[in-house]
């Protein structure tokens, strides 16, 4: 098993028809290994045509009812991403992982919250990750995003955090020390997103196929204390937990959107502290991750 | 992206909260015609620059006659202000805002920013105002009122009221509060600020309300709609060695240590940085290349670590992903020999095409040190410059 995605997961591109969407999905398909995930790709201009065999939709909505798909992955640049993510929405999906960097702030306060309204109301919950996020990855059976297939080895491990080549860097450590991954989630580096470290923590606690998990976090905003306070109260399975910034300057956003350092309790060694009070292994040393899981298991 | 005080509030002022008149300048002589123009037997001399606390630094005088606001506007222009925001160096001044002196009865705080835990809108007030808000927050919390909005819906007249109700506006000045609420929202959501602060909102002696300093931080993200708002940066405010970075799409961060480190991914960056100093040495700065390194880009990010005095060694992390080992490593000889690297180099690469990477930095002939994992990495840096 896996969290959120696996073998039988049928995917819609969005942003299909361009450069980065069309790389991306063609890697994907690719790691899917002869098996037939990613169905359809939307491009209201273009549909009827195809790109690598794959049909293009003039819709969400009408790609999802012909193909069965569930789950859409977004690679639409900034202006026209959140409306992207509300199309599927709209749609009913299950799973939105939306792999844009630079959204507007607004635009994301905008949808999050009618993504709220329409549960509220009644409607069907669809998920969000991301966005500005590498997406996730059961290995040996679909990869939703940009990060390289070959460093993943499939195995009993979860890995999540909000940034993607510090994820790599961790899933490469356990795939040297012969650990493979149940699956590998990031969710992104902006201030308003979908799912959270305490999200994916407990898609993992009730995972029968992952035995530990590495969080990894960095500085800026309260989601990995959330997730840490939650996992002390219910998580049944070894943590080992690293969090990026100790030395980064209060004020200055770091690379992503949403690392800056803005109160007290945001900092890296607020959450550095606050993890190991709730139990996990933590660890200031990022070479370190990979080691510490397999000593615990 | 910041914002000096006097465009700050042109965009108040357009959005219905009333400011004091004022007028930009840049020389003492321009500044006495500000006051001559303004009239009135007392002025304020507000120095201009990108951080707060600018009072207590010595960079807001008031005048009470020309002559003062000659004198005032001398000593402070082209000053370095010091203030808790600039660091020991200060900011340089360049820019004076003149303006009418006002009759102060009492001093509120406004704010509006965005809150990450409820993915909503925040419009914070305290009856506080002209104090350090970050003090309030942690002495007497109990002082800051906050009220969350749904940017679907906008801010209710309701929830304007009950916050300058909540902070002590009198009676007979609350409609006029409620008018500078809504039209500090609207310019927080219409301008895509990320933060938008009032501090202080002032009561006069008339019951007029009236916004004595304005503090804005857009989100960078938007800034490719918001035409007016890129009209007003300043780049004398800026670093130059990051304002040159962002020029070729690099990510950096001037710090104060002495290990230059380049490395691909914000978060695995930042790692970088911690490695270094668990190891016994602090980093110079902070480098994503991101996504796309080119040799170019690569040799840009050479120069601008190098330009750095302090630095005393370059420590270079990538994890190939979509990038190539062998791309990053064909960059970093290329810039070693432009740059004709002479301090330290360390390199190390993971991931897409590590061989061929690690084949092409030992067949340059250069002295590059290589290192499997970033605590080796750190390691040979910091023994490398010590």
């Amino acid at each position: 098993m896996s969290i959120l995605i696996n073998k039988d997961t049928k995917i819609i591109t969005q942003g299909i028809t361009g450069k980065t969407g069309q790389f991306h999905t063609e890697k994907c398909q690719e790691y899917a290994n002869g098996r037939n995930c990613f169905v359809a790709g939307v491009n209201p201009k273009k549909a009827g045509e195809s790109i690598f065999g794959i049909p293009i939709y003039g819709s969400v909505k009408e790609a999802a009812a012909q193909t069965g798909a569930t789950v859409s992955v977004i690679y639409v640049p900034p202006p026209g991403a959140a409306a992207a993510i509300w199309e599927a929405v709209e749609a009913d999906l299950d799973l939105v992982v939306c792999i844009t960097e630079g959204i507007p702030v607004r635009d994301m306060l905008m949808v999050r919250n009618k993504m709220l309204r329409k549960e509220a109301a009644g409607g069907k919950k669809t998920l969000l990750l991301g966005p500005n996020c590498p997406g996730l990855i059961t290995p040996d059976e679909v990869k939703i995003g940009i990060m390289p297939g070959h460093i993943h080895r499939k195995g009993r491990i979860g890995v999540v955090s909000r940034s993607g080549t510090l994820t790599y860097e961790a899933v490469g450590q356990l795939t040297e020390i012969g650990l493979g991954q149940s699956s590998a989630v990031g969710t992104g580096g902006d201030p308003i997103n979908g799912l959270k470290h305490i999200d994916i923590m407990r898609l993992f606690n009730d995972d029968p196929d992952t035995d530990a998990v590495i969080m990894i976090g960095e500085i800026g905003g309260p989601d990995e204390a959330d997730a840490a306070v939650w996992c002390k109260a219910n998580m049944t399975k070894p943590i080992v937990g690293f969090i990026a910034g100790v030395t980064a300057p209060a004020g200055k956003r770091m690379g992503h959107a949403g690392a800056l350092i803005s109160g007290g309790a945001d900092t890296a060694d607020a959450k550095l502290a606050i993890m190991e009070e709730c139990g996990f292994t933590i660890t200031r040393d990022p070479s370190e991750m990979g080691k510490l899981i397999k000593a615990m298991i | 992206m910041k914002i000096h005080e006097y465009q700050g509030k042109e965009l108040l002022k357009k959005f219905g909260v009333a400011v004091p008149r004022g007028v930009f300048c840049q020389s003492a002589d321009d500044a006495v015609k500000a006051a001559e123009s303004l009239g009135g037997k007392v002025w304020v001399v507000k120095a201009q620059i990108h951080a707060g606390g600018r009072g207590k630094g010595g960079g807001v005088k008031v005048a009470k006659s020309l002559d003062e606001v000659r004198q005032y506007a001398g000593q402070i222009l082209g000053m370095q202000l010091v203030t808790h925001q600039t660091g020991p160096a200060g900011q340089k001044v360049r820019r004076l805002l003149i303006e009418e002196g006002a009759d102060i009865r009492k001093e509120y705080y406004v704010a509006a920013l965005t809150d990450r835990t409820t993915q909503k809108v925040v419009m914070m007030a305290s009856s506080e105002g002209g104090m350090d808000i970050e003090k309030v927050a942690h002495d007497t919390p109990e002082k800051i009122l906050k009220v969350f909005i749904d940017p679907v819906d906008g801010m209710s007249d309701a929830q304007a009221t009950e916050l300058a109700t909540g902070i002590g506006v009198p009676a007979e000045s609350v409609a006029s509060a409620v008018a500078a609420l809504h039209g500090l929202y609207q310019c927080y959501m219409e301008t895509d600020a990320s933060l938008a602060e009032i501090n202080p909102l002032i009561l006069e002696g008339n019951g007029n309300i009236k916004a004595i300093d304005a503090k804005f931080n857009f989100d960078s993200n938007a800034l490719y709609r918001q035409p007016e708002i890129v009209a007003f940066r300043d780049l004398d405010e800026e670093d130059p060695d990051e304002l040159e970075a962002s020029r070729f799409d690099l990510s950096y961060i001037s710090l104060d240590g002495n290990i230059g480190c380049l490395v691909n991914g914000a978060g695995l960056a930042m790692a970088t940085m911690d490695t270094i100093k668990l190891f016994g040495a602090e980093p110079a700065n902070f480098l994503d290349v991101g996504g796309g390194a080119t040799t170019e880009k690569v040799t840009e990010a050479f120069q601008i670590m190098l330009r750095n005095p302090k630095v005393k060694g370059i420590l270079v992390n990538i994890f190939g992903g979509i990038m190539r080992c062998d791309t990053i490593a064909t960059g970093v000889v290329a810039a070693a020999r432009v740059t004709h690297l002479s301090v330290p180099l360390v390199v190390r690469m993971k991931g897409t095409n590590e061989d061929i990477g690690k084949k092409i930095l030992s067949d340059s002939g250069l002295p590059i040190i290589t290192a499997d994992s970033m605590a080796e990495a750190a390691t040979k840096i910091v023994a490398a410059v010590s």
